[in-house]
């Protein structure tokens, strides 16, 4: 079973979702949490694991011999990216935007591009208690996350009960993180911002085919909006969580849910049960 | 002409909430909304939409079923994995175009995708650049420099003081693009560890593109000690931290009443921003 937690709008409480859920999922069997909120990854942060093990991310990266090349243009013609520029008698590369695809190298008649691999993260792994951990850590400065995304996912065992940890927003990243689960929980707050961004991220998961639940974090705080469109678009509301100023205050101490309070952990292994018994239901393993 | 943009690494720590404040305080501003995946500075400030564009992302590669041999060059040239049983996968395809060049039958072509819009509404606050990214769409980033540009030609035909940008949340491509030539960035942070571990991550970005940062810290008075963290790192790295805006439960009815929340409410969070405002808007690019 692999189960993402993903949100739309920033801020609503996935990562809190996230590793409260790994907590309380300890005894019924293996579990694996993977943070790939590469850019902004907190996971570690609420669990505090061992690492053991770090591991770069590197990608492709074009290199032009300047014995070979004769400057004719056609590799930047050639790259979608525009990472690529034949300036004069210079060859400009754009690392940051080069995806890697090797079409500058396929175009060259002079095969004067070769491949090197270039840095753009890193992955760290470990564990917390029986709860395997890992996450990604993009490089500052790097644009694109979905290489380091892939390679955090790569690291999924298929004997545990995965949880993934989702970037916010609705395009590239989150699409990455959430295609192949067998349920998206979309964690969302009681308000107009929440509602609005939680619409968009209800279209992604349906765009990924992958079946979805709400949980609403900080209950009771705004209006009724996000309620109202899940009773409409039939989309269960599976956990609510109150807005509780002392939540909030214990979450910036970097305190889980479900570390020292047991009827969290008896909500969060039911939260589990419900998507399990929705993720089957949809046909999913 | 003053460009910035309201940043914060960790999401939902209060972005829209100062900007939108900040567009209902500002004299002659163009309005900007960067966070193009999961908009919501349109939701406070009740936008009239006088132009609305298309936008086109990457191209998809497409395989024409009829005119393939599944010869598999093209499964083994796609470096994204995009190439299952001779159909592309589009959510997996990023445009290369590699595939079509590599057929022998000619039989991939790359199309067009509408990838979202962008649109130039009026609001009472002055004119909003603002876009709707389809949902599960590449290329955030370039949406967000079409918005940024059109808010450049808008803020110079009329002259504006001030560009106000509100940013996305993390630190990747659309944040970059939202970054890269602003004059100034608002980093609006929460006493969270979490919070203080992306701040840190934001400002590194920031001296990464040569951009001055200065620092709010949002909700201050749910870790008193955190707070202090953030203060202390700022210290540490030459920041301004230019505003601690309190927890105050005014900025979320001022949310659920669809306004900025310095009209709403006279309270101890729109007084500080506020206060906030008049030190950005007569501080010297930092």
């Amino acid at each position: 079973m692999i189960l993402s937690v993903a949100s739309g709008k920033g801020g609503t409480g996935k990562t809190l979702v996230a590793t409260s859920l790994a907590l309380s999922l300890e005894e019924l069997g293996p579990v694996q949490l993977l943070d790939c909120d590469v850019e902004e990854p907190n996971a570690h942060i609420l669990l505090r694991p061992e690492i053991d093990s770090s591991e770069p991310v590197t990608v492709p990266v074009p290199v032009v011999d300047k014995e070979k090349c004769t400057y004719c243009g056609l590799c930047s013609e050639a790259c979608a990216y525009n990472a690529i520029a034949v300036a004069g008698r210079t060859v400009l590369v754009f690392r940051e935007l080069c995806h890697g695809c090797g079409a500058c190298s396929y175009v060259c008649p002079e095969e004067a591009i070769s491949g090197a691999r270039r840095e753009v993260g890193v992955i760290e792994s470990g564990h917390v208690g029986e709860v395997q951990f890992a996450h990604g850590r993009l490089n500052v400065g790097e644009a694109m996350a979905g290489p380091v995304i892939r390679a955090v996912k790569k690291l999924a065992d298929p004997k545990a009960t995965v949880i993934l940890d989702a970037p916010p927003g609705t395009s590239c990243p989150v699409v990455e993180t959430i295609r192949g689960s067998d349920f998206c929980l979309l964690v969302t707050e009681p308000t107009p911002f929440g509602l609005s961004d939680l619409t968009i991220a209800v279209e992604v998961a349906r765009e990924v085919n992958v079946p979805c639940g709400v949980v609403i974090n900080r209950d009771g705080l705004g209006d009724e909006g996000v309620e109202r469109y899940c009773a409409q678009e039939g989309i269960p509301v599976l956990m609510r969580i109150p807005f509780d100023r002392r939540i909030a205050e214990a979450y910036c101490r970097g305190e889980t849910l479900a570390a020292h309070v047991p009827p969290w952990q008896r909500a969060f292994r039911e939260l589990f049960e419900a998507a399990t018994r929705l993720a089957v239901a949809e046909g999913v393993r | 002409m003053k460009e910035i943009v309201v940043l914060s690494g960790k999401g939902g720590t209060g972005k829209t909430t100062v900007l939108a404040s900040f567009a209902a305080l500002a004299e002659n501003a163009v309005l900007c909304d960067c966070d193009v995946d999961a908009p919501n500075l349109h939701l406070l400030l009740e936008p009239q939409a006088e132009e609305a564009h298309e936008f086109y992302g990457l191209q998809v590669a497409h395989i024409d079923s009829e005119a393939c041999n599944e010869c598999g060059l093209c499964v083994d040239a796609c470096r994204f994995e995009a190439i299952h049983d001779f159909q592309v996968d589009p959510l997996a395809c990023e445009g290369c175009g590699l595939c079509a060049r590599v057929c022998p039958l000619d039989a991939i072509s790359m199309r067009d995708v509408l990838a979202g819009h962008w649109y130039v509404s009026r609001t009472r606050y002055g004119p909003l650049v603002h876009a709707r990214l389809r949902a599960a769409q590449e290329n955030s980033g370039k949406l967000v420099m079409a918005v940024r540009k059109r808010a450049r030609e808008i803020a110079q035909e009329t002259s504006a003081r001030y560009i106000l940008s509100d940013g996305p949340p993390g630190i990747g491509c659309p944040v970059i693009s939202s970054l890269s030539g602003a004059q100034m960035a608002l980093i609006v942070s929460e006493p969270s560890l979490s919070g203080i571990h992306d701040l840190e991550r934001v400002l590194g970005l920031c001296r990464h593109f040569g951009v001055g940062p200065l620092v709010c810290i949002n909700k201050h008075d749910l870790s008193a000690e955190n707070s202090r963290r953030i203060e202390d790192h700022c210290g540490e790295v030459g920041v301004g931290v230019v505003a601690r805006i309190p927890f105050d439960p005014d900025v979320n009815s001022a949310i659920v009443a669809g306004r900025p929340v310095v009209e709403t409410s006279d309270g101890a969070a729109s007084r500080e921003i506020r206060a906030l405002w008049g030190a950005i808007a007569t501080c010297p690019v930092p």
